[in-house]
């Protein structure tokens, strides 16, 4: 198959026991940045990081079918559908530091704690006597893991296989249903949104465009009116918020003056 | 090495997991953390079906990545309603039916 790492049942070789102990550390390092990290952005990475080490050790253990469709369904699929709702939600939701309830998080903490010792304890002991078979020998029987699985799936389950389509599809359905937002009044065609612009009063046009033409085209520089002022409407309003708006320069008050007044001989290397 | 030490591994990720869905109030962490404990769950049964010699633990594992598919449609979609209706994504914020 793709790497012969468990070709040994009982014993694991060497090379699969440097791939265990990369990936392992890996994945838990993973599983700990996405629970410590306070941006939600940041937990969606370190836990892709998780899932393709996970997909590693899938193939280290005789299932490169698995190990593909972790990564395609869980880090292909799944965490861009987590990426693309974070960018729906608002990717600065980060969590708050403040407890709801009182010594939540040392109770809960102490609790997962206990539970993985219970776990790890329970678990090793009991499979410590456990030689185990490999899946080799079942892999080959249909001539590799996909075949094998495939034998298994579309023989000795085919009514789950068939049940889960009607899951997928119901639950296609209802995430349909659940983003489907209805709209409250009608759509305003072109003219209504006309007519309102203009009966609110204010400026119903363009605004004018920042900077004074041919000299300066950024949008700190505020328009030149014809009698020397500035037009605030020309600077945009975070900038004008900010007071970053670039003062004006005598020269370009007096040329814009010259014009407006009817002069045709400007400056030197003036001319337009 | 025992292969064991992937079933260690995978209870050492549910317990992580398990810390994530206490402590975060984030609901989409929340969330994640769910699908760190269905892949220690995944974990645990390719390496079960190592142990046995028969591929049955790794079709149980392709069934829980469909239905866990299935089910974070369904759960990030919930989430976005509430985040629509209640503009934040804490857990804390849905107090609807407390008395």
């Amino acid at each position: 198959m793709i790497i012969p790492l468990a070709e040994t049942a009982t014993e694991t070789n060497v090379g699969e026991q440097a791939v265990f102990w990369v990936c392992a550390t890996l994945a838990v390092a993973g599983a700990l940045g996405m629970i410590l990290s306070r941006k939600a952005v940041h937990s969606a990475l370190w836990i892709a990081l998780t899932m393709i080490n996970l997909a590693i050790l899938y193939v280290a253990n005789s299932a490169p079918f698995l190990g593909m469709v972790q990564i395609i369904v869980y880090t292909g699929a799944v965490m861009m559908l987590f990426l693309f709702v974070l960018m729906v939600v608002g990717v600065d939701a980060s969590d708050s530091l403040i407890e709801t309830i009182k010594g939540q998080r040392i109770a809960s903490i102490l609790l997962a704690v206990g539970f993985a010792i219970l776990l790890v304890w329970g678990v090793g002991s009991a499979l410590t006597e456990v030689s185990p078979v490999g899946v080799t020998a079942a892999n080959d029987e249909y001539g590799g893991n996909v075949q094998g699985i495939a034998h298994v799936i579309f023989i000795q389950y085919l009514i789950v296989f068939e049940l889960t389509s009607a899951l997928l599809i119901t639950a296609a359905m209802g995430a349909m249903v659940l983003a489907h937002r209805d709209r409250w009044k009608a759509l305003l065609s072109q003219r209504e949104l006309s007519i309102e612009r203009f009966r609110s009063g204010g400026h119903p046009g363009n605004l004018p465009t920042p900077g004074v033409f041919a000299r300066h085209n950024a949008v700190d520089t505020p328009a030149l009116l014809p009698d020397g002022g500035i037009s605030e409407l020309s600077v945009p309003a975070p900038v004008r918020v900010r007071g970053d708006e670039r003062p004006l320069d005598r020269v370009d008050i007096d040329e814009v003056r010259q014009i407006s007044e009817g002069e045709t001989d400007l400056p030197e290397g003036r001319q337009s | 090495m025992n292969p064991a030490n992937y079933v260690l591994l995978s209870a050492v990720l549910f317990s992580i997991g398990a810390v994530g869905v206490l402590v975060r109030r984030n609901a989409i962490v929340v969330f994640m953390s769910v699908e760190l404990m269905l892949n220690a769950a995944n974990l645990a049964f390719v390496a079960f079906a190592r142990m046995n010699g028969n591929l049955d633990g790794q079709t149980v594992a392709f069934f829980v990545m469909v239905v866990a598919a299935a089910e974070v449609v369904v759960g990030l979609a919930i989430i976005v309603t509430i985040f629509r209706t209640r503009r934040s994504a804490s857990i804390d914020e849905p107090n609807l039916l407390k008395y």
